[in-house]
Parts: structure tokens; C-alpha cells; sequence
């Protein structure tokens, strides 16, 4: 798949503003006025700023609203519906905290909840497809999940929280790769399969239909971005998840943790890359690819 | 609503005959002309006369080798285009309620002004069917010339999908494959009409006729016979000269 820079951003970065968010609505930390005011502007400007980014690949931006009209049957359409009612809430949340110096603490755990479903529907959004044997996984949303809380709880400090989450998230990541890899392969889906004709021999794909590039192949077919797939492997999961780790168990002064999280972000988006280049769709195969 | 029709009893699709494709590519060409001048957005090609053209078809030929255990290969042509799939994924992604099935006649469209062009319908199709058109930034996909087949004011002849009604050696039919009686289904029970991707459980309404093993006639070299060298010793002048340059 087409490593789209706006889907990354969008992916990692309202990833950390929800998982921020998350435990900000929790209570850890339990912040008030300045100290609550960067917080969630923190929070906020991760989880907009991404969901804004996402918009920058749509063909027609403006029918935006349109997209919320479709939870019962889309995850895409379900992560706009909560992310905004979690905006909404943790925004009503964040006010309180932020002026009141008094806030109730049943609105923070209902904006937690929306923070982690809406970091779920992200993740559904590239697990539902059976067409990407590579993300067609439960490891999908378990990964999304850990990264977003992990990450997020460095942000808001929680060390010991974080650290195991990350510890997750390092585990469920080379899960994802080593059992991903395969994948494809154990589907059962080849050129045969998309053709009908693999009963009657080998088939061989002879001659495409053009000699140009088309959207399918820049799209679908993106073989380029995973030249430098194994050495990209090793750089994101050292600064995603060992460099933040080592950091913050040297220290857990604000310095390293805004050192780890710098590593951490970094990581995520070589990961994130990775995700997007490594994941083979089936349409190649008519052409001959994967 | 992007949620699926329970059940549509009509079936409308194509029955692809492999056997009979030439390879011609001219149902690519009056599919591109047909919709790029009538129903939604047209049919745009980026950098058409440059050095890098591309731009956005509903149905393509794609050509495949397909080697057997033994005998010859054979080439077999291989046109692609929506297969109006029952269960088709593209549908039930979508965020706007854009991408649809209908309930009618089971044809899988667009609603053009309600599309965001967020691609994620073509990311849910296996079988490459839908694209994304680079200057209307919707996504484009086979119709079945829903502006053809209910059109009154077409010749009943013509009141078939662009691609049928051009297709030279007649490799590809269109009609109702939710009546058992209907030709199309006659034709895909009689020459065993399969899936493309069954595994995927997208249970595709298009259905494609495998290619006919080739005939093998017992001796190929029918021409051998005639073709054998002419014996015997020439006559007259021809035969004097042979027999005096021999001894020469």
C-alpha cells in the first residue's frame, strides 16, 4: 500500500493526542488550571491536528460532514463519530479542569472510554480489510492500542503504566512482523485464485493491461517503500520502543520523558511507514506482483 | 445507506467467456467512450500525450500464460471490470453512503456528489474494479451502462452495457444471473462458470466460462503428404542435360 504521508501523520499523531486523552480523562494526572490548559492543549492539538491531516488525501474535502452519516456499517465513519463526541466531552472535561478547578470525574471516564474506541476504530479501518492479508489480524488493533496508551502515557507522565504498555506494544509489534510476513501466503490467495485458472496449470501473468502506471498500482501495488524494509524494522522498534524504555527507567525526570517521547514519536512514524509499504494487497496479483 | 441489500432477486452482471476473448481491448475502448461522455464524472487521463500517461479505466485485459503439466501453454485473455459482488466490501466501508448496492437489480454505483474520495473502497476491493479519477477526485467504477440497459430511447439492440454490445468475437453477455432460467445462467451451469477470489467470500454476481481444452488432432502435419519430393529420372532435354553435367 501507498505510504501516504497524511494517513501517517494523521495515524500517529492523533494516536498520541487520544492516547494522552485517555489518561488525562482517567484522572493520571489529575491536573488544574495552567498545568491543565497545556495538557489537554497538548492532547488536543496531537488529536486534531491528525484528524485534520487526514483530511489532506480526500478527493473532495468539503463533503466532509457526509462522513458521519454511516456508523452502523463503516469504521471509518465510526472513528469520525467518536473522535468528535470525544473531542466533545473531554473538551467539556478540559474546561472544567481548566477554569473550575472542580471537575466530574464521570465525564473523564466516559471521554476515556471514547478515546480508547476511537484509537479502536482507526485500527479496524485497516484490520477489516481481508484484502491486506497483513493487516487482516486482531494483532492490528491490539498494536494500535498499546502504541496509543503506551505512547500516551508517557506523555502524561505515568512511568510504570507506560512502561508496560510499551513492553506490549514491543512484543505485539514483533508479533505483527514475524507472523505477517507469512500471511499472505496462508490465505491461500494467489494468482490462480484471482484468475479461476490455477486448476489448469501455472499461470503467469503475460501482459498487463497498460503500459503506464494506473491508480491501482500507485495506490495498491507500492513496492518501492519497502526497499529498505529490514533496516527501517530495526530503526523503528529502537527508537519507538527500546530507546523510550532505557530512557525512562534510567529517569523519570520531565527531561527524559520528553526525550523518550521525542524517540518514541520518531519510531512510531518509521513504523507507521512500514505498515503502510510492507501490506500487500491482492490486486497485485493481477499483475504479476504482490 | 452503505449497509447491503438483504436480497436483490434480479442479478444483473456479465458472463465472461475466456474461451472466446481475443484480447482486442476494444470493450476497454467503448467503455472509456461510453462513460466518459454520459453518466458522472468523466473519464480523465493525466499526461495523456507525454512521456508518463495514465489515467482512470473501468475494465481492462489483462493476458495470462497459463502452463500445464504437459502440452503446450496457452495464452488466455483476461478482461476485468466490477463483478457487482453480493457481498461486496466495497460497499459496507464506506463513509458517506456514496458507494451502494441496489436492492432492484444488485448494480453496485457511485452517488458522485456524496463521494469524499477517501479510496478506502477501492482498499476493500480485491479485484482492483474501482479508481480513483485524479481531476474529479471521486472514485469511478463499472456501471453495467446503467444509462444504456433502462434507456427507452436506445434500439432495443443497444440497450446492453457498452462493453457487450462492442465485443467483436461475443465473449461477453449481460443479463439477469438471479434467474435460473435466464441465458446467461444456462450458459454459466453449461460451460462450469466460477468465481474469481471465492475465498474472499465476496460472492462476485460476474461469473467467467473457463477456456475449452484445445482440440488435438491425431496427425497435425496435414500438409506432409503433399509435400513429398517428386522421384524418378527426368525426360528429354531436362533428363540429357541432368545425366551430362553428371559426368562432367
Amino acid at each position: 500500500m501507498h505510504p501516504a504521508g497524511s494517513v501517517i501523520l494523521f495515524t500517529v499523531a492523533s494516536g498520541l493526542g487520544f492516547g494522552l486523552l485517555t489518561w488525562l480523562g482517567l484522572g493520571l494526572p489529575d491536573v488544574r488550571g495552567w498545568a491543565a490548559f497545556f495538557y489537554y492543549a497538548l492532547a488536543f492539538a496531537l488529536a486534531v491536528g491528525g484528524l485534520l491531516a487526514s483530511t489532506f488525501h480526500l478527493g473532495n474535502p468539503q463533503r466532509f460532514l457526509r462522513a458521519f452519516s454511516q456508523w452502523r456499517s463503516s469504521w471509518l465513519s465510526r472513528e469520525g463519530c467518536l473522535a468528535v463526541a470525544c473531542l466533545l466531552v473531554m473538551g467539556l472535561f478540559a474546561l472544567e479542569a481548566v477554569f473550575y478547578d472542580a471537575v466530574w470525574q464521570p465525564l473523564g471516564y466516559i471521554g476515556a472510554a471514547l478515546s480508547v474506541l476511537t484509537v479502536f476504530a482507526t485500527s479496524m479501518i485497516y484490520a477489516q480489510l481481508k484484502t491486506v492479508p497483513r493487516w487482516n489480524h486482531w494483532s492490528t488493533p491490539v498494536l494500535f492500542l498499546a502504541l496509543s496508551l503506551g505512547g500516551g502515557g508517557l506523555l502524561a507522565g505515568q512511568v510504570g503504566p507506560a512502561i508496560a504498555l510499551l513492553a506490549l506494544a514491543g512484543v505485539m509489534q514483533l508479533f505483527a512482523w514475524l507472523s505477517g510476513d507469512g500471511r499472505f501466503q496462508e490465505r491461500g490467495t494467489d494468482i490462480g485464485t484471482a484468475t479461476g485458472l490455477g486448476v489448469r496449470g501455472v499461470v503467469r501473468a503475460f501482459e498487463p493491461p497498460h503500459t503506464g502506471n494506473n491508480y491501482l498500482l500507485k495506490e495498491m501495488v507500492h513496492q518501492v517503500g519497502r526497499k529498505h524494509a529490514v533496516k527501517l524494522r530495526l530503526i523503528a522498534f529502537a527508537l519507538m520502543i527500546a530507546a523510550p524504555l532505557v530512557l525512562v527507567m534510567i529517569s523519570s525526570s520531565a527531561l527524559m520523558i520528553c526525550l523518550a517521547v521525542t524517540c518514541h514519536a520518531l519510531g512510531t512514524f518509521a513504523q507507521r511507514w512500514l505498515f503502510f509499504a510492507e501490506a500487500e494487497h491482492v490486486v497485485g496479483l493481477y499483475y504479476g506482483k504482490r | 445507506m452503505t449497509t447491503l441489500p438483504e436480497t436483490s432477486a434480479k442479478k444483473l452482471g456479465l458472463v465472461i467467456d475466456l474461451d472466446t476473448c481475443v484480447g482486442c481491448h476494444a470493450c476497454v475502448v467503448s467503455c472509456k467512450g461510453w462513460n466518459t461522455e454520459n453518466y458522472g464524472a468523466a473519464l480523465s487521463d493525466q499526461d495523456p500525450y507525454g512521456a508518463d500517461p495514465s489515467g482512470t479505466f473501468l475494465n481492462r485485459v489483462h493476458s495470462y500464460e497459463v502452463q500445464p503439466e504437459t502440452g503446450t501453454a496457452q495464452l488466455i485473455h483476461f478482461p476485468k471490470s466490477c463483478l457487482h459482488c453480493e457481498d461486496a466490501p466495497c460497499v459496507t466501508v464506506c463513509p458517506t453512503g456514496a458507494s451502494y448496492k441496489r436492492s432492484e437489480d444488485g448494480i453496485v454505483l457511485v452517488n458522485e456528489d456524496a463521494c469524499i474520495g477517501c479510496g478506502l473502497c477501492a482498499w476493500a476491493c480485491p479485484y482492483g474494479a474501482r479508481e480513483m479519477d485524479q481531476a474529479a477526485g471521486v472514485m469511478k467504477k463499472c456501471t453495467l451502462c446503467v444509462d444504456r440497459i433502462y434507456n427507452g430511447n436506445l434500439p432495443e439492440e443497444d440497450r446492453v452495457p457498452s462493453c457487450v454490445r462492442t465485443c467483436p468475437s461475443g465473449a461477453r453477455h449481460f443479463g439477469d444471473l438471479g434467474d435460473e432460467s435466464s441465458e446467461v445462467s444456462q450458459l454459466v451451469a453449461a460451460r462450469g462458470g466460477m468465481d474469481l477470489m471465492p475465498e474472499l467470500g465476496t460472492k462476485p454476481v460476474n461469473k467467467y466460462l473457463p477456456p475449452r481444452p484445445k482440440d488435438v488432432p491425431a496427425d497435425l502435419d496435414i500438409l506432409a503428404p503433399y509435400l513429398e519430393p517428386v522421384s524418378g529420372t527426368q525426360k528429354g532435354f531436362l533428363g540429357w542435360l541432368d545425366k551430362a553435367l553428371e559426368k562432367l
